[in-house]
Formats: C-alpha cells, structure tokens, sequence
C-alpha cells in the first residue's frame, strides 16, 4: 500500500473523550490505545503486552472498562471514552489515589493507571467490596511489582473512605 | 517539629502523585520533533556464519535507514566485563535474537513488514542448549572449553571428612530460566549530534553503564554522552544490562539518520530477546553427624549464562557465596562455574544467583533432616549459623544474630505446628494433600567483595536559595522506593522537614557515578554517602557562621541564600570509603563477601490438588531481619513483591526452549501470578541495626526472591510425600510423579489409590 492510498483509507472518527467532542483521522483498525496516546496526547493508557493480558492499557468505553489494545477506533466512533487524565473529576478518584498512595499500591506506577480505573470500575458497581470481591475486580490487570496486596488494600480503604465520607 | 522522625515514618512516594495520576513520564510517552522509529533485525538461527542478507521486494528502502556493523564509530561491543558481545553480529550470530542490521523509520507500523522482508542466508553450525551439552564440549562455542567463569571456595578439610560421618546425603536440584516481565518494556529515545554527541533517554536501571557502554561503541569522550532515565515501569535486573544494547541501537540510528530515533521494544521481541534468570544446576553431597549437624560437604553449582559473558561472572559469585545458606559449615568445597549456550545470554534478575544456589540449599536442608530421621526444623536449628561463627567464605559474623529466635516467630505466626498435625491426619483421605514448608536463609547486601571498592561511588547533594536540598545521585527509581527512602535519610540529616528535599531525575550530565542501583546496596551504601553528602551542606552552613545549630528550615533558607549569594552555589559530595574492617581475597574467593547480611525465615502452606494437579499457596510468612526498616510501607511492598515473583518462579514461570529461542514469549503463554492466585502473603520485620547503611539499614530488594521457592517445595513434598527437586513446578510434573499407574515408586502409600 503506498501512502496515498495508505491516507485515503484512513476515516473520520468522532467519539467522546473525557467528556470532550474529539474528530480523529485514523484507519479503522488502528487500535484505540494508538489513538489515545499519538493523536490525542493521552500516555497514561500503557502498552503493556498489546494483546489484552496485562491491563495496563485499560480505559472505559461506555462505562465498560475495555483493553485499548484491543479496540479498533471504529468501535469507539460515537462512543464516549473515559482515560485515567479524564478521572479526575470522579468522586472515587481522591480517595483511591490517597489510597494507593498511603498503601503502596503503585511502585513503578505503569500498572497504576489501569489498576485504578479498574478499581473505580468495581467501587462504580460495589459498594463494600469484599477482598474476593477486589482480587475478582482487578484479576485483569496484571502487577509484576506489588504482588497486589497493597493494591487490595487500597482498594479497600479507598471503600471505606467513601462509606464514610 | 515532626522533622526527627522521618526516618521509620511511610512517607508519601515523592514520585506518587504522577504515578496515581497518570502523568509520570514513560520513555514510550515523550516524542522528539522530527523522530524516527527504529526496529530490530534478529538471527533466525542459534548460531551460524552470516553469508548474504537479502533485502526483498515490496518494500521501499529508500524511505527507510538501515544500519549494519560497519557503521559503528567506535569498538562493535557492548562494554561490560569482557566486552565479548557484539552491538550487531558482523559475521557469526551465537543465538536466536541476535541483532544483525537495525532499520528506521518515520512510520513505526511500517517497520514490522520491513523487518520481515529482510532474509538472511546463514551457514549453521552446530549449536549448545543445556548446561550438559556446554559441559560435554562436543563443541566450543565461547572460549577455550565453554566456561565464562569458575570459583573454588574452600574451607576446612572436606576430604577428610566423609569418614566421620554417619549419613552422606547426596542431592541434585535445577532452577529454570526465569523472564523478569516487568510490565514496561525496553524501550529508548537517542539523539545525536556532531557537536553534543549522543543523548539517551530511557528506561533503565543503570545510567552510568548505559554511559560507558555508549563511550566505547561510538569512541567519544566522556562529556559528549548522556543519558538520562525516565521514569521507570518496573525493571527487577532486567533493566540492568540491556538498556546499553537497545540504547546502543537507537543512538547508531539516530547518528546514521540526524533525527531523534525511538525504539520501544514490543512484548514479544522482549520477552525473546533480553535478558532472563540464569537456569542453574547444583549438587550437594553433605557429611552429617548422627545428630544432623553439617559436618562439611561438597556443593557444584552451574549456571548457564546463554552466549556471552555479560554479569554471568557476577551472578555466578552471588550464587557462590550464598551456596552454603544461613548454616554453618566447618568443612566445605564450592566449585561452581558459568557455561556458555547458544541461548541469549542470561543476565540479572532479582536475587542474582542467590535464588538458584539457595533453592538447592534449603531443599537440601529437608533431605537431610529425612535422612537423619529428625524435622525440618531441627535440622536448620542444629545448624544455623551464629554470631562469632564464620560462613563459608571465612567471613566471622560480627553482628548480632539470632536464627533460633526467629525461626521460633515464623513458626508462630505461621502456627506451623498445629497445622503440621492437622494436615497430617488430613490427608489420609479426600483429593487434597496439604502441606507445610519453611525456608531460612540470607542475603547480602552491596556488592560481593571487593566490588563496592571497585564502584568508587560518589554521591552529592546540592542546596538552592530557596532552601530546597537536592539529592544527587545515579540510583534509579524503578518503583521500589529510591527517591523516597534517600530523600528520607537526607531530610533527618539535615533536620528538615521530608518535603524540604528533593532527588535529580538521574541524568548523567547532572548527577555523579552512585553506581547502579542492583544488589540491594541503595538503601545501605548509597544512602549512607547521601547522609555524609547533607551532613556536608549543613557543616558548611555552620562553619561559616550562617547557620546555628536548632535552626528552623526557614533558618536553613535564609543561611542557603546567602552563602550562594556570595559563594554561587551550595554543594557537597561524599565518596565511598571501605569499612576499615573488611577484608575480601579475590584469588582465594575468601574474607568478608558483603558488608552486611538480612536474614530470613519464610513458612508456606500449600494445597495440592489431586484431580487438577495443581498446586495453590495457601498463606505465606515472611519474617526477615533486615536492619532498621527506613520506611514501612515501601519495605512491605519490597517483600510482597518479591515473594509474589518468587512463588512465580516456583509454581508457573516457565521458559519453552526450543534451540535456544523463548517459544513462549507472550503474556498469555508464560504465565505469571495475577490477582486471583496468590496468597495472603504476611510480612514481618525484627529490627537489629548493623553498622554498616544509613541508620541501620541493610538491603531488602533481593532478599524476598531467595525463600519462598524451596519453602514451597518444602510444603509440596510434606504435602505429597513426593521429593521434587526441579522448578517450576508444573502440573504436568506432579502428574506424571503422583499419578499411580505412573509411577508406582514415587508414590507414598498413603497417596497410593486415591487420585
Ligand atoms: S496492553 Fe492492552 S492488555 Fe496489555
Ligand atoms: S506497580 Fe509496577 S507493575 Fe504494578
């Protein structure tokens, strides 16, 4: 494919990105993460294994929480999608990013994004998570330096902080 | 003032706040103007002469810049020890993922087709893939006869000892390879220019090894290369030795093209081309008394360090020096070596051979106790090294240990003896076998020997106007708690409050040599020269009068500003001086292996389950003394962490080989633990201050890494009945040792009949 043609595959996507209209050019099975990342300037989505094991990558399309890596942007046109930078307004974020940060749920931070928007996703449906509850919540999000327990316990404080607050 | 009580207080990371926000800086997240996308073109083969390379039809490869041996500037290696591996194979290729030619492009999907489309004819030659087929030299691949490094330990008079004993105790115990996974890949950005030299930036463990590696690849002086890291998403060693190879690459590409160059590995070429745990052989064969003490004995430990030399030297003296465990032993010879294999070389990760030679000890330890007829616990109480002792490099323990003691605690915890009993008579029927195992050991920290005198490490800080004290140092934050824990140690030197101080992104135009952040010296060698390097700001301070002692930090401010407005600037640096007590024979591999030792007893209790075959951690302890804990959270996340890789490499980390190339190199074939599958892991400290680190501290990284392994074993066989000896330890091998019609021997009678 020589790159004219290359261009006149590529079609406009129009989506919801944090709240905010965003048209982009792409081919349609570009996938969501490359979108996210180079044309939109949002790198807090990770690449972390591009095949939909590690979580790293993960964002909520339509409330659902999905792997990018594995969305191609045609699926996401007139949807809304949701990033980590996009969180910031949600009332779980605080508490979980005290959490995290009192437990020691992030260490080298790249599974961090993933895992919050995992765990904000579950507190969405939960409201007092048991620890089943959390390890279920987030066993699609793969941590290679906490071995999760501080991560569970943050998720939990971070509950019990918004049953209390 | 809250400020005396930083040290032992969780702190907030210093950099968390980016990390929950999603705004830290990943080397994959910055992009120069103008920058390229460079790929790898990798052997096809384990080893072989290079004859031709075709670059084939469909492709345009004008539009692409293409990068051979010849264009390298400087020495074609990768300056380490030996400097024996080439940057890109010229010639010969030594195993499958060799870098031969490197490609760039603005398009970064354009690259995979280009990459495919070049062909490499070869003519092979015969190739090595186990520490058998390197021993038996059938033929040489590295060397004279295929060994990249050996030592001799020797103490006492082994020879004269199997005859005074009553049991000699034989057994032989394998490791497999091990990928570190962390879940950033390799990745880096190079810029070039004639006047500046080379840039890099990237995720690594190591500035100044990157540093030196760059020097001598492109034959520039010092000043014209800098490196700089990025924020870091996990490295564990793997991040140690690499990064000079793809930073490497992607600084001849942007040289050969003027334009920034980007390569940021994928997971499957990284998992198929880095570095991994070095597989490993040990036997043991031990002379022990009546009563189940160590009378002396004969342990050959083998890694095999893939095709080039890289650490394996360093690896395989880790491996040594722990080979004897936490035990003391009158008599011992160690011989142990590093083979060569057509595999991609082995390199650093967690542990650095400790984990191998120790998963033999401590599984060892149970054979004995078997053989004498007493427990496991007994036989490691029998033989638990003490303060005043000396291990088996000659090295006397001068501080003050006490393994009994915290055996006896992790016991506790564990409540190892009730559950002991409550298996037992569990066992006799159902489909489930439980079990219970320990593992006692140690690690030591900072260099082994003579190495942190080699290192030479200097660390600075440096005091702005704004009374901000700036720690500078080349140790890399990688998630386990560098910039906090040295910004702690500098905040109590200095009296002033944890926010007060801060650390320089590593940058080697920046910061000095610390030396690299590996063998858990962080805590212990580079923050007591962080601690000298402040106390030197705040002694300047008061020698010129500026600065009483008491002072308020906006004392310290205002004593800051005015000595830099008449001097311009407020620094310190403090270099590493030697214990004057530690003594290391590099010949003999005798004396004071490291400065200091942690010291560990971990309990698992697992459940094997006889219709699935699998088997699952039930509860973990790990009780460590490891000096003064610095900071709480940081140290429980270093041990939770480490235990979690350490039960990985036990129960599902496994490397298909297949002539030396990684046949599963996804996340979805090699399996490592996830959420769901660990156990409560429950950590505990016992603090004993040496005299060593930076208030007490000693070295925490590695150390998980090192116990849960054999302490799982240990719990499988107590399970089973059924000696494993080999990890991981896989379904498919308790299936084929418990399944009767099998097996009949392996199985213990009270197994027999049931699955
Ligand atoms: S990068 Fe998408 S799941 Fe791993
Ligand atoms: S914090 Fe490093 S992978 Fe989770």
């Amino acid at each position: 494919m020589n790159p004219s043609s290359a261009e006149s595959a590529k079609r406009g996507i129009s989506f919801i990105v944090n709240g905010e209209a965003k048209k982009v050019l792409a081919h349609p099975m570009e996938r969501l993460l490359d979108v996210l990342r180079n044309n939109l300037g949002l790198t807090g989505a990770k690449e972390g294994c591009g095949e939909g094991e590690c979580g790293s990558c993960a964002v909520l399309l339509d409330d659902m929480l999905v792997n990018s890596c594995l969305i191609p942007i045609a699926q996401a046109n007139g949807a809304s999608v949701v990033t980590i930078e996009g969180m910031s307004a949600h009332s779980l974020m605080k508490p979980l990013q005290e959490s995290f940060l009192e437990c020691g749920g992030a260490q080298c931070g790249i599974c961090t994004p993933g895992m919050i928007l995992a765990a904000a996703h579950l507190l969405d449906k939960k409201l007092d998570p048991t620890l089943a509850d959390i390890r279920e919540g987030l066993a699609g999000n793969l941590c290679r330096c906490t071995g999760y327990m501080q991560i569970f316990e943050a998720v939990a404080k971070a509950a019990r902080r918004r049953v209390t607050q | 003032m809250t400020v005396r009580h930083i040290i032992g207080a969780s702190v907030p990371r210093k950099e968390g706040w980016d990390k929950v926000t999603g705004a830290a800086r990943y080397v994959d997240d910055m992009a120069l103007p103008g920058m390229l996308h460079g790929a790898t073109v990798r052997s096809t083969i384990a080893r072989g002469k290079i004859k031709q390379i075709h670059f084939g039809p469909g492709v345009d490869w004008n539009e692409y810049v293409v990068v051979s041996a010849k264009d390298i500037p400087g020495k074609n290696c990768i300056a380490l020890i030996l400097d024996d591996q080439p940057c890109l194979a010229s010639e010969f290729v030594n195993h499958p993922e060799e870098p031969i030619l490197l490609l760039a492009h603005p398009d970064r999907p354009k690259l995979r087709k280009a990459v495919e489309a070049v062909s490499i004819e070869y003519d092979s030659l015969p190739a090595l893939h186990t520490i058998e087929e390197s021993e038996r030299q059938s033929t040489i691949i590295w060397g004279r006869d295929n060994t990249f490094k050996n030592f001799l330990v020797e103490k006492g008079d082994v020879d004269a000892i199997w005859k005074k004993a009553a049991h000699i105790v034989e057994g032989e115990y394998f490791t497999g390879a091990q990928e570190q996974l962390y879940i950033e890949n390799n990745g880096v950005i190079a810029a070039f220019d004639p006047k500046n030299g080379v840039t890099v930036w990237g995720s690594l463990q190591c500035p100044y090894y990157v540093h030196k590696a760059l020097i001598t690849l492109f034959a520039l002086p010092e000043e014209k290369v800098r490196v700089v890291q990025m924020e870091t998403g996990g490295a564990f060693g793997g991040k140690e030795e690499y990064p000079s190879m793809i930073a490497g690459h992607a600084a001849l590409l942007a040289m050969k093209s003027g334009r920034p160059v980007k390569i940021v590995y994928d997971r499957m070429e990284d998992m198929a081309a880095t570095t991994k745990r070095h597989p490993s052989r040990t036997r043991h064969r031990t002379a022990v008394s009546k009563d189940g003490r160590i009378l002396g004995g004969e342990i050959e430990f083998t890694i095999d360090g893939g095709a080039y030399a890289t650490l394996s030297s360093v690896v395989l003296s880790r491996g040594t020096i722990h080979a004897g465990g936490a035990y003391y032993w009158p008599n011992v010879r160690i011989r142990t070596k590093a083979v060569a294999t057509n595999a991609p070389p082995h390199g650093a990760f967690r542990g650095f051979g400790a984990p191998q030679s120790l998963f033999a000890m401590e599984r060892h330890m149970d054979r004995i106790a078997q053989v004498v007829g007493i427990s496991p616990v007994e036989v490691r109480r029998r033989n638990f090294l003490k303060s005043g002792q000396t291990t088996t490099t000659e090295q006397t323990i001068k501080e003050n240990i006490d393994l009994d003691r915290l055996l006896k605690r992790a016991l506790e915890l564990s409540d190892y003896a009730a559950k002991k009993k409550r298996f037992a008579e569990k066992n006799k029927a159902g489909t489930n076998r439980k079990g219970i195992g320990i593992a006692a050991f140690l690690h030591g920290a900072g260099f082994t020997g003579s190495g942190e005198r080699y290192l030479n490490s200097l660390v600075g800080a440096e005091a702005g106007a704004d009374g901000i004290v700036r720690v500078l140092v080349s140790s890399a934050e990688f998630g386990q708690g560098t910039n906090t824990v040295l910004c702690q140690i500098a905040a109590e030197a200095l009296g002033l409050p944890y926010e007060n101080v801060s650390i320089a992104q590593p940058d080697t135009s920046v910061v000095p040599n610390s030396g690299p952040t590996v063998a858990s010296r962080t805590a212990m060698i580079v923050g007591k020269l962080v601690q000298s390097a402040a106390r030197g700001i705040k002694e300047t301070l008061t020698k010129t009068g500026l600065l009483h002692e008491d002072y308020s930090p906006e004392q310290f401010r205002a004593a800051c500003k005015e000595y830099i407005a008449t001097h311009g600037a407020l620094k310190s640096y403090a270099r590493y001086e030697a214990p004057p007590d530690v003594f290391w024979d590099d010949e003999k591999y005798r004396g004071e292996a490291y400065a200091a030792f942690a010291w560990a007893v971990y309990v698992a209790e697992v459940t094997v389950d006889l219709t699935t075959y699998s088997v699952t951690v039930d509860d973990f302890v790990a009780l460590q003394e490891v000096g003064r804990v610095l900071h709480p959270v940081l140290a429980e996340g270093q041990i939770t962490g480490g235990v979690a890789q350490a039960i990985g490499f036990a129960l599902y980390e496994n490397v298909v080989w297949q002539d030396g190339r990684m046949m599963n190199n996804q996340m979805t074939n090699y399996i490592m633990p996830a959420s769901m599958d660990l156990p409560p892991i429950r950590v505990f400290f016992e603090e004993n201050g040496n005299v060593h680190g930076a208030h007490g501290a000693k070295g925490i990284g590695e150390l998980p890494m090192d116990g849960p392994a054999p302490a799982i074993l240990n719990a499988v066989e107590d399970a089973t009945g059924v000696r494993f000896c080999s990890i991981p330890l896989l379904p498919e091998d308790l299936f084929e040792a418990l399944r009767p019609e099998f097996n009949e021997q392996a199985v213990p009678s009270s197994v027999r009949g049931i699955a």
